[in-house]
């Protein structure tokens, strides 16, 4: 077992002696995603409060940022990255269909109910 | 040959039994499908969340304005770096679950004792953090107006600056008391008034004339709209109903009632969440102690829980995302 894991991460660009080292580099990784996370938060550019595609850049980079973090966390600290492609396939392919498939109906919906808010006939702030 | 047991002959075949084609054992594939299901669970929530915010999009608070506290530091505004630390505190405790499960694959006890040891106090530390950050969320900051509708109203001064509600309102004398079970019909009772009155506001705000009002709607930068003074004033005459000072399930003073409602329960889920795995990893912390699994043979239940705990982590990463940085 203990020789089972697959040491390398960004498709084999950085390659790490032994597992624990493999720990520490992931969490380094984490580690800047997070603080580029917080100060972009923190500062908010002008340049990236462009709309694409019904959010901002700047909300895109985020929630990029967060599959990546979310990726390295179950690649590596769950050890999802030494599981047989069936069974990595079996967990993931699964939780991600349904979940894009649910987030894609109610935002649509939640969408279209704040446009009747914003244009029909509905009076909310009086 | 026993009579009882019928032998296929096909041992050893694909087909014929004992294969393990996944490579995991029984216990660790059924925390991945739990944790699969419990992802969609907390999808489901975080789902709705964003059905909300789409559905109130003009009205939702920004989370820079709400989340801007940091312990110790009073009347700092320091927008997310509380979460950030709290976001370090988990992915830190991940850390040393993964090198306890590492740990426990050289069959190195001591060394899973002590990483089992920091993971828990990682655990404990966040738990506390989010309930100092509830507490806060609770208690609220500067107070603000509610509408006939349901909206909020901000006061802010001239330069856009919040202003809170005891730094203007005027103080008179109220015969209003609070109504409790034991004062009068036995069967009802209220929660605590506010502070101040609407009508004290009112009176505070007419005597101010560097206030304005900022309403709960964003314009087209994401920025909440100031009104002018005399919209300020008819604003607050004719919409004002209430004070709302902090935040429960009913009213908040940061902006639409759903916004309190899922904080509450979407944080509140993970945190459960987050004593669960602290309350599994504290047993497994004493069975490694008292040796079960050097007896056992193998240290596959820290690797099962440690599953669990990266998950509660994952789970934190999107919280983070959704409801402090998007």
């Amino acid at each position: 077992m203990a020789d089972a894991h697959n040491l390398e991460i960004f498709r084999g660009l950085v390659k790490f002696k032994s597992n624990t080292q493999k720990i520490w580099g992931v969490l380094i990784l984490l580690t800047i995603v997070t603080a580029v996370e917080v100060v972009l938060g923190i500062y908010k550019p002008g340049i990236l409060m462009g709309n694409v595609l019904g959010m901002s850049i700047l909300n895109w980079i985020f929630i990029i940022l967060t599959i990546v973090k979310a990726y390295y966390i179950t690649w590596d600290f769950m050890h999802m990255r030494d599981e047989t492609a069936a069974f990595r396939r079996m967990a993931i392919w699964t939780g991600v269909f349904l979940i894009s498939y649910l987030i894609f109906i109610l935002l649509q919906e939640g969408d279209y109910i704040g446009d009747v808010f914003a244009n029909g006939f509905v009076k909310q702030d009086f | 040959m026993s009579t009882t047991v019928v032998k296929t002959g096909t041992e050893g075949k694909t087909w014929g039994g004992g294969n393990e084609p996944l490579k995991a054992s029984y216990g660790k594939m059924m925390m991945w499908f739990f944790i699969v299901s419990d992802a969609l669970t907390f999808s489901g929530f975080l789902a709705a969340y964003g059905f909300s915010r789409f559905k109130f999009s003009q009205s939702w608070p920004i989370a820079d304005d709400v989340f801007t506290h940091v312990p110790f530091l009073h009347g700092q505004e320091l927008p997310m770096i509380y979460v950030a630390f709290m976001t370090f505190i988990l992915i830190m405790s991940s850390v040393t679950m993964v090198l306890a499960v590492d740990a426990g694959h050289h069959m190195n006890k001591a060394k899973v004792t002590l990483y089992m040891f920091l993971t828990v106090i990682g655990g404990v530390i966040f738990l506390s953090s989010q309930a100092w950050e509830w507490s806060t969320f609770i208690k609220g900051d500067y107070g603000a107006v509610g509408t006939h509708g349901g909206n909020i109203i901000h006061f802010v001064d001239t330069d856009g600056n919040r202003v809170a509600l005891k730094d203007f309102a005027t103080a008179e004398a109220s015969a209003r008391e609070r109504h409790e079970s034991k004062k009068g019909i036995w069967f009802t009772s209220e929660t605590s008034l506010p502070s101040f009155t609407f009508n004290e506001v009112v009176k505070g705000f007419e005597a101010n004339p560097n206030l304005l009002v900022q309403t709960t709607y964003s314009d087209e930068n994401g920025k909440k709209i100031i009104l002018s003074r005399s919209k300020s004033l008819n604003e607050l005459k004719t919409k004002g109903k209430n004070v709302v000072e902090g935040a429960n399930l009913i009213q908040n003073e940061y902006g639409p009632p759903l916004f309190a409602d899922f904080f509450f329960f979407i944080t509140g889920f993970h945190g459960f969440h987050v004593s669960i795995g602290v309350m599994l990893n504290i047993i497994v912390f004493f069975n490694v102690i008292v040796g079960t699994y050097e007896r056992r043979g193998s240290y596959e239940m820290v690797e099962k829980v440690g599953l669990y705990w990266h998950f509660v982590d994952l789970v934190w990463v999107f919280v983070f995302t959704f409801f402090y940085l998007v």
